[in-house]
């Protein structure tokens, strides 16, 4: 998360052999994955797969047991690595904070490392918050955003970073079907945009299977299956198969 | 409480190795020490008056009834400069700030504020702690001196208008002149001082290591006060066997 560092195209991740526990109890059992740059991808997976943990590990809020990660080649962990690389995470409650105001929400991590001037920072701001539509809010507190536009705030949050790498957490979790499909056009058109890395972490199979180039399966801390959208939707597995084709069965 | 006393050691420590930053989080310190002055100065004054009020008002008969009422401006000096003053008024402010620290923090823990801040490389002991921490450090002995400042003026009301004691306003405060020195309020001032980084430092850590939903904030609430009392009271003890030598 270096600010000097402007290069802006996306960044390769490798995750090997990822482990954690918690209390005993295995929640990542050897995750292995590749992520090329500027690649959408979607880990997708039940609720309580590890899924959240996993983002936690990448970002660099959880130190796993055993197993690496590499970006770009280099392990993550040491400071000089995290300086060199810029990378944000979309919380899936937004995770704005709640006694400043969606301006200086967005404006936080420049105006923390002092990167730019008051005016230079505003104008920035203001640009962030139009390519996600919230131009208007900039002057309102989260408590007065709806689920949706908390969503859209943090990724302005995370825009100002200017990521190489992109982690969202569930972002269209407690989401209207509009608001989901707002916040899956957000993703591609930054994408398109930057060629930012993303990696979105959801159980969401409509945002999965619309915006992923490829999709990993997470079942119980292991992932099952990686592929192109269509590939796996013709993986042969019962637990992905229930998964993703999971449905109401009312009798008529 | 003591499992975790060096984890809040190493809070404080890493607190004063921030210490070089304090410039640059100088707008949230004033905010804080505001928050602090603002929320508390009326209630320090109103209970400092009557602090003074009812020392002078259980000491001073007994002194006069055995001739000794030059000594009630002295004994109400004394006991508000070097002892009621800071104590008590540490024990409000933890009630009052300490919980609100440990309630907002513990709140943006619980609610991932904190770990949006360090994935944008935010240092949170940067952000949350260090400001205030400053704020209360310098707040606290201030209070502490308008406490004991007021503390003196509502013994010497009370001395000056009861009829047990009838002793002038000028005669109290030239009694408390000849007995309490300087060093007398500098020793209070400076438990103080400790008092308040007690608080910070516990209340903060409490609000760090919230965990569960809004009951986990009331408990780390609660746990910020009753451990914030009991180590001001433990301190307290320590402070005036060394500040005595």
């Amino acid at each position: 998360m270096n600010p000097a560092n402007s290069n802006q195209s996306g960044v390769g991740l490798v995750v090997r052999g990822l482990r954690k526990k918690f209390g005993g109890q295995d929640v990542l059992k050897g995750v292995s994955f590749e992520v090329k740059p500027g690649e959408i991808f979607v880990i997708m997976g039940p609720s309580g797969s590890g899924k959240s943990v996993l983002l936690k590990h990448l970002i660099g809020l959880e130190d796993a047991d055993e197993g690496e990660i590499l970006i770009n080649g280099e392990k993550i962990g040491s400071p000089e690595i995290a300086a060199k690389y810029r990378m944000a995470l979309v919380f899936q409650s937004g995770a704005l904070l709640n006694s400043l105001t969606v301006g200086e929400n967005v404006g936080l991590y420049l105006t923390e490392h002092k990167l730019k001037s008051p005016e230079e920072i505003e104008k920035i701001v203001l640009e962030k918050l139009e390519d996600v539509g919230l131009k208007d809010a900039v002057n309102k507190m989260p408590s007065e955003l709806s689920g949706g536009m908390k969503k859209r705030a943090a990724i302005a949050r995370a825009l100002v970073i200017e990521p190489q790498l992109i982690l969202y957490d569930e972002p269209t979790s407690e989401l209207d079907p509009l608001s989901a499909v707002v916040i899956g056009d957000e993703i591609l058109e930054l994408n398109r945009r930057t060629h930012v890395t993303s990696l979105v972490v959801s159980h969401d199979r409509d945002l999965a299977f619309g915006v992923a180039d490829r999709i990993a399966v997470i079942v119980d801390g292991v992932i099952v299956t990686i592929g192109t959208p269509d590939e796996v939707k013709k993986f042969n597995d019962p637990v992905v198969k229930k998964f993703l084709h999971a449905d109401f069965k009312r009798e008529k | 409480m003591f499992e975790n006393i060096g984890e809040m050691v190493l809070l404080f420590w890493r607190t004063l190795l921030a210490l070089p930053h304090a410039w640059r989080q100088r707008q949230k310190v004033f905010e804080q020490f505001f928050e602090i002055g603002n929320a508390s100065l009326l209630m320090v004054c109103v209970l400092s008056f009557f602090i003074g009020a009812v020392i002078a008002l259980q000491t001073g008969p007994v002194l006069v009834e055995r001739s000794l009422s030059s000594a009630v401006g002295g004994v109400v000096g004394i006991a508000i400069a070097k002892e009621l003053a800071p104590v008590l008024m540490a024990i409000l402010i933890a009630g009052r700030i300490g919980s609100a620290m440990a309630a907002e923090i513990g709140s943006m823990r619980v609610y991932q504020e904190i770990d949006a801040l360090r994935t944008m490389n935010i240092n949170p002991i940067h952000y949350l702690v260090l400001p205030r921490l400053l704020a209360i450090a310098v707040a606290l002995p201030m209070l502490v001196i308008s406490s004991i400042l007021v503390g003196w003026f509502g013994g010497a009301v009370v001395a000056d208008t009861n009829s047990h004691m009838d002793i002038p306003f000028r005669a109290f405060y030239s009694d408390l002149q000849n007995i309490v020195v300087l060093q007398d309020v500098g020793n209070g001032v400076f438990k103080s001082f400790c008092f308040a980084l007690i608080i910070g430092v516990v209340s903060c850590h409490q609000g760090l290591t919230t965990i569960g939903g809004p009951r986990g904030i009331g408990r780390s609430v609660t746990k910020a006060v009753v451990n914030s009392i009991v180590c001001i009271v433990i301190f307290d003890y320590v402070l005036t066997r060394f500040l005595l030598k």
